[in-house]
């Protein structure tokens, strides 16, 4: 518990501090994931959903936290371009943890939709947040949820009321800003009530050159009917960790698409569970990795069929180049009784250098007989034969290559359904195969 | 002009072409004819520098320039141009991204700068009518889902679009119904220029009928046994192979 100590001696000595730059409601279950977190510690890679990611050796260096909620001078429209023109979107700004509430979008929500930060909502609207925070995230079992419920002071909420459908996306820009090595601890919270629609669209940048640690843990739910499109795009740079757990939970007839594409990274860990509790729910599940040097992606996934009558469709394809690691566990559990469940998951891998590596993990464990489900995957190299063809009609070498890396990728892509996004992501990725995207192009200090 | 000297070739340790010489003046249609085996596709395969292929001795020269050092992308620039016997699906890359890739490489070799979109996809209208391809082309991945015809009309449609000075049609025409060998001959023949050359590499009389070769060559066991005029198609149409595995 030698990596662990200094977090549990931080949470004895700063309890109140914590307490105090939060909300009640956050602060409820603190001392109860402070004793899980005792208890627990960090995961291990004997563990069978932390097998690829050494945890506690991301979490050994001594980060600065933010705990008095001290404001770090920032105006993230003049540091942040967005990186996706063309999507006119309701822009939202996360610094830190903080939700950036100086300059909000001018166009107007529908009316009773509410996109703030979590603490003031926890202090404003209590009636929304108490009975979905930490119902979905629980600190009992993870060791992440429960140091991340311990420190965790404030995040986002988004809140679409019945049938109400946001027309246009939210864009969430998540920015990582300090002049210290720093650790984030963030939480998200979305509800989206029956029939309710909407688009939401999160990117991670971190702008200063330092070593930063960003703990998230989202609580999604989708209520009857509801359809949610959850897009995650990451481009943070080489010296950024982050840990990522997703818990969504899916009512009757409701769909959801989660897009998580990684672009730039350091050491990246994405949980995402998804549980259908309500029949004819449907999920589709993407995820898109281009990593090289030696960054670290790992994506570890569940869907849960507790019902009948769902359907659920994942695709996930890596891009791994230089000194990479790639993982990719992706379970899918068809409980007894969920009848005529459709399942299907695809793991694809290009690992293009003899160093790089890839752990691909397809998982179907089914417990009812009238199912349609199945699985595989896939790590292959460059097609030597179509490289030669390409270079026998002039193509040079780098441009064959990366014209099979972009058409491998682009299936991932084309599953976007947000056209504009969809250009653009295109267009992000074939310069990132060009390397002419050393780092992000939304972050002025990056250029 | 193509100057093969004294070829020896070999894959996998194993030696395929044992001394060839062979040479290609502009304007002239070369077929080459032999059995399976007899080295064909592997002498095709080195002048356009397949990485599998090893030049054990003798050398290759393309207008003066040493064609074996060169990358293959090189020797498509300077021009020359391989009709695949099997053309490579690639699926995810389209026809479009495809030519406009190899068109504007070669553009920058020659200093020029990449071809304006209009431009593209008028050229890209123009040429495929010479096959008769339609216009879901542009938008198909290159050679994926493509009938053994369409693909053999691709590459013709590749070559119309690059203008090789040499190309080498590796057996284009197996696999093709009548038809098929019509428009692909007929498109091949409408490319011609009095300085552009070829190598047609085939087993039958027929689509020789159509390119009328100025030279025809019988490789036998990795070795050039005999060289003649266009009636040696028809020795070989009658007689087999025998007569020259005979006279070697």
């Amino acid at each position: 518990m030698s990596v662990e100590k200094q977090y549990i001696e931080l949470y004895e000595q700063c309890r109140a501090m914590v307490n105090e730059h939060s909300a009640a409601l956050l602060n409820e279950p603190r001392d109860k994931a402070y004793e899980d977190f005792c208890r627990l510690g960090f995961p291990t890679q004997k563990q069978e959903r932390y097998k690829y990611t050494n945890v506690a050796e991301a979490f050994a260096p001594d980060y600065g936290l933010n705990l008095r909620h001290i404001e770090i001078p920032v105006n993230p429209y003049e540091v942040f371009r967005c990186d996706v023109p063309n999507l006119s979107t309701s822009l939202y700004f996360v610094v830190n943890d903080r939700f950036y509430d100086k300059v909000l979008p001018k166009v107007s929500l529908p009316e009773g939709v509410l996109v703030m930060s979590l603490a003031e909502a926890a202090k404003d609207h209590p009636e929304l947040v108490a009975g979905h925070y930490g119902r979905l995230a629980r600190s009992r079992k993870d060791g992440l949820n429960a140091l991340n419920t311990m420190f965790c002071q404030d995040g986002l909420f988004i809140y679409v009321p019945r049938h109400t459908v946001l027309e246009r996306p939210l864009q969430i820009i998540n920015i990582l800003r300090a002049d210290v090595d720093l650790m984030v601890n963030r939480r998200v919270l979305i509800v989206v009530e029956e029939g309710a629609e909407a688009k939401v669209l999160f990117c991670d940048h971190a702008i200063d050159d330092h070593q930063f640690l960003a703990t998230q843990v989202s609580e999604v739910y989708v209520g009857e009917n509801a359809h949610l499109e959850l897009y995650e795009l990451e481009e943070t740079h080489v010296k950024n960790h982050r840990f990522s757990n997703m818990y969504v939970d899916q009512q009757r007839s409701s769909t959801t698409t989660i897009d998580s594409i990684t672009l730039h990274n350091g050491l990246t860990r994405n949980r995402t569970d998804v549980t259908l509790n309500g029949e004819y729910a449907e999920t589709r599940m993407f995820g898109c990795v281009v990593a090289d040097k030696q960054q670290h992606v790992d994506n570890n996934t569940l869907i849960d069929h507790r019902v009948p009558n769902c359907q659920s469709t994942e695709l996930y394809k890596y891009v791994l180049d230089g000194e990479a690691v790639g993982a990719f566990a992706g379970r899918v559990l068809v409980r007894e009784g969920a009848q005529k469940t459709t399942s299907q998951e695809t793991n694809a891998n290009l690992v293009a250098t003899d160093t790089a590596h890839m752990y691909t993990q397809p998982m179907l464990e089914i417990y009812a007989d009238d199912v349609k489900c199945s699985h595989g995957s896939t790590i292959g190299q460059l097609n030597e034969q179509a490289l030669f063809y390409m270079r026998q009609r002039g193509i040079p070498l780098d441009e064959a290559r990366m014209l099979l890396k972009f058409a491998f990728a682009g299936e991932v892509l084309d599953s976007i359904c947000l056209e504009p996004l969809r250009d653009r992501l295109h267009y992000l990725v074939e310069k990132r195969f060009r390397g002419e995207l050393s780092k992000c192009e939304g972050c002025k200090l990056c250029k | 002009m193509l100057e093969i000297k004294d070829l020896h070739a070999s894959i996998n340790g194993k030696e395929i072409l044992k001394g060839i010489d062979l040479t290609v003046r502009d304007g002239e249609v070369h077929a080459l004819m032999g059995q399976n085996g007899a080295g064909k596709s592997t002498l095709s395969n080195i002048i356009v520098g397949h990485p599998a292929y090893e030049v054990t001795e003798g050398s290759i020269t393309f207008n003066g320039q040493n064609l074996l050092a060169m990358a293959p992308e090189d020797r498509a620039h300077a021009g020359i141009f391989l009709s695949f016997q099997q053309p490579v699906e690639i699926p995810g890359v389209s026809m479009n991204n495809f030519m406009r890739a190899a068109l504007n490489a070669k553009r920058k070799v020659q200093g020029q700068d990449p071809i304006p979109a209009t431009e593209f996809l008028k050229l890209m209208r123009e040429r495929r009518k010479i096959v008769e391809l339609d216009n879901k082309l542009a938008n198909r991945s290159v050679n994926e889902g493509f009938s053994g015809g369409e693909k053999k009309r691709n590459e013709i449609f590749q070559m119309a679009m690059l203008e090789p000075t040499f190309a080498i049609l590796d057996e284009t025409d197996s696999g093709l119904d009548v038809d098929a060998l019509r428009i692909v001959a007929e498109g091949f023949n409408k490319l011609r220029k009095p300085e552009t050359s070829a190598l047609v590499i085939t087993h039958y009389q027929r689509l020789l009928d159509y390119l009328q070769p100025d030279i025809i060559h019988v490789l036998i066991n990795g070795r050039i046994v005999h060289t003649g005029g266009p009636e040696v198609a028809t020795l070989i149409e009658q007689g087999g192979f025998d007569q020259f595995i005979k006279e070697s």
